[in-house]
């Protein structure tokens, strides 16, 4: 595909979705509906700013290092686990019991624990991001190819050298299919850390135009989390093509035949 | 010259570069046991080139895999050069029939090669010679950075052989290399074995279910029973030194061999054979 023609596809519905809005919202009254113009200058004034400094780019920074954390620790942990039969014999149950658990639930607990601070709510962010990479990586791990294990184990390839040649490479597809799940759970739970006792973020910012009926500009924070979410997106997109170039290049060659 | 002539109770000069003595294996399944492999003894000297043939389920990749330290036997020894076999031996290497699943996706043709001897502490210099030797003796040197899936499967499967000569083992072991591979592409690999076999002096375990590969390509084939196995017959190959698939494949003693291993596996199929039967047999021939 031509770089043009990716442009407009990437941009065509938004750009129909808008016309359409601001179709359907033209000579509206209604107190609660947005109005596109309306909404992007007020897009402009409410976030580019003192507010840019002071609630976005804290929340984006705890998100940052609470998907981090998630993801590495997920990987980490769902190595050791995936690769010692006994531990994971011994842990599943109890992962399955802390996976079910509401990441909400736990924002009064990880308060009382760790007070009101930019760790609990990286914690929540953590508690709740951490599960798809730590369950796919196990997942992942016991699922690797026996006659890949043989050939490593014929040429002695074994401890670190296994897991970075082997076992981490070849598990990295149901990462990724894990860290994409947790991209969406942690942006969700950075704004739920922010909406109990807090006095700045994204979370509190909009939580605070809701309750002060400030429409246009609560409307104008989801579009700031949606932004984002797409930037996630992207992000993830590109990291994923470099890491699994391999996978999507044998997937293809393996549906072809 | 007779088909009996074999080797069977020749005495070994040597300490063998494989011996293997009185192999049994026996899973455990649910609601009993399997008897896979029964009893097999039989040694490789150095530099020798045997090919194991028998019919399908006969334990061949049961037997090859404790041979390879890759699987426990129930009893019995395995022996590599004087030293028991415990778990996968440092100069053993293994090539296996699943090329797709036995190369890395995620490493480039020359990453794969390298490896074993990456993970061996091979001088950088060194090792990247080894590779590009081993690259060019299995006419792979104009891929290395391609990546396995996107080579044919007769060039992956050079690929795994690549890897096992860069790593410069004693014995060799292939389980049914080319099974998967188109009949021509099996052709130049049967010629590539060879040619590895006589630059490297590398003993080589050719495992197949194929009669005329297994004739071809052998100094020595043993034929297995159907399971629970034990060694039917070990038969020497008397064919010129240089073998050549139109040639040798037209030979008489080519054909005599290959229907006396025929009639050895379609006898094999009919269960585990006692001596006074082989003798018989034997007698028969003659």
């Amino acid at each position: 595909m031509s770089p043009l023609k990716r442009i407009a596809y990437f941009v065509g519905l938004p750009i129909v979705l808008i016309v359409l809005w601001y179709a359907l919202s033209f000579g509206s009254t209604n107190f609660f509906v947005p109005k596109p113009i309306e909404l992007a200058q007020t897009l402009w004034t409410t976030w580019i700013g003192d507010r840019f400094f002071e609630d976005v780019l804290p929340s984006l920074g705890r998100l940052a290092v609470g998907l981090f954390f998630a993801i590495g620790l997920g990987i980490v942990l769902g190595l050791l686990i995936g690769s010692t039969r006994w531990l994971r014999n011994l842990l599943e149950p109890l992962l399955e019991f802390f996976r079910a658990i509401p990441p909400p639930v736990l924002v009064p607990l990880l308060m009382l624990l760790i007070g009101v601070n930019d760790s609990m709510k990286v914690a929540v962010i953590i508690s709740g991001a951490i599960w798809p990479v730590l369950l796919n990586t196990v997942e992942g791990v016991r699922a690797v190819d026996s006659v890949l294990n043989d050939s490593c184990r014929s040429y002695g390839i074994a401890g670190f050298a296994r897991i970075r040649y082997f076992v981490l490479p070849a598990v990295t597809p149901q990462i990724m299919a894990g860290v994409r799940q947790s991209l969406s759970i942690g942006l969700i739970l950075m704004v739920i850390s922010e909406m109990f006792a807090s006095s700045s973020g994204l979370g509190f910012t909009i939580v605070q135009f809701q309750r002060n009926f400030a429409i246009p500009e609560m409307w104008s924070g989801i579009v700031v989390l949606g932004l984002i979410g797409l930037g996630l997106a992207i992000i993830f997109q590109f990291v994923e093509r470099r890491v699994l170039h391999w996978y999507h290049g044998l997937k293809e060659i393996t549906h072809d035949s | 010259m007779t088909v009996s002539e074999t080797t069977m109770n020749q005495p070994v000069k040597t300490v063998p570069m494989l011996s293997v003595r009185g192999l049994q294996k026996i899973y455990k399944v649910p609601g009993g046991e399997v008897e896979a492999v029964r009893d097999l003894t039989f040694d490789l000297a150095e530099g020798e080139l045997v090919c194991l043939v028998g019919p399908s389920g006969s334990g061949k990749t049961t037997l090859l895999k404790c041979i390879s330290g890759l699987m426990e036997q129930t009893s019995g020894t395995v022996e590599l050069n004087g030293s028991k076999v415990t778990g996968p031996p440092k100069s053993m290497a293994v090539v296996f029939q699943e090329y797709g699943r036995s190369l890395f996706p995620w490493m480039t043709v020359r990453a794969n090669v390298e490896l074993p001897l990456k993970n061996q502490k091979v001088p950088k210099a060194e090792r990247a010679a080894l590779v590009d030797a081993a690259l060019k003796s299995v006419g792979l040197d104009h891929v290395p950075k391609s990546y396995p899936w996107q080579l044919s499967g007769g060039m992956q499967q050079r690929v795994a052989i690549a890897r096992a000569v860069a790593y410069r083992p004693q014995v060799l072991l292939m389980d049914e290399p080319f099974a998967a591979v188109d009949a021509q592409t099996r052709a130049d690999l049967e010629d590539l074995i060879r040619t590895i076999w006589k630059q490297l002096g590398v003993t080589i375990l050719f495992v197949t279910h194929d009669i005329d590969e297994s004739v071809y390509l052998g100094e020595r084939v043993i034929v297995l029973s159907s399971s629970p196995t034990v060694v039917q017959e070990d038969l020497k190959i008397d064919l010129p030194e240089e073998r050549d698939q139109l040639n040798t494949r037209a030979l008489p003693r080519f054909m005599e061999l290959r229907s006396h291993v025929y009639a050895e596996i379609q006898r094999a199929k009919l269960g585990p054979v006692t001596e006074q039967i082989t003798a018989q047999r034997r007698a028969s021939l003659k």
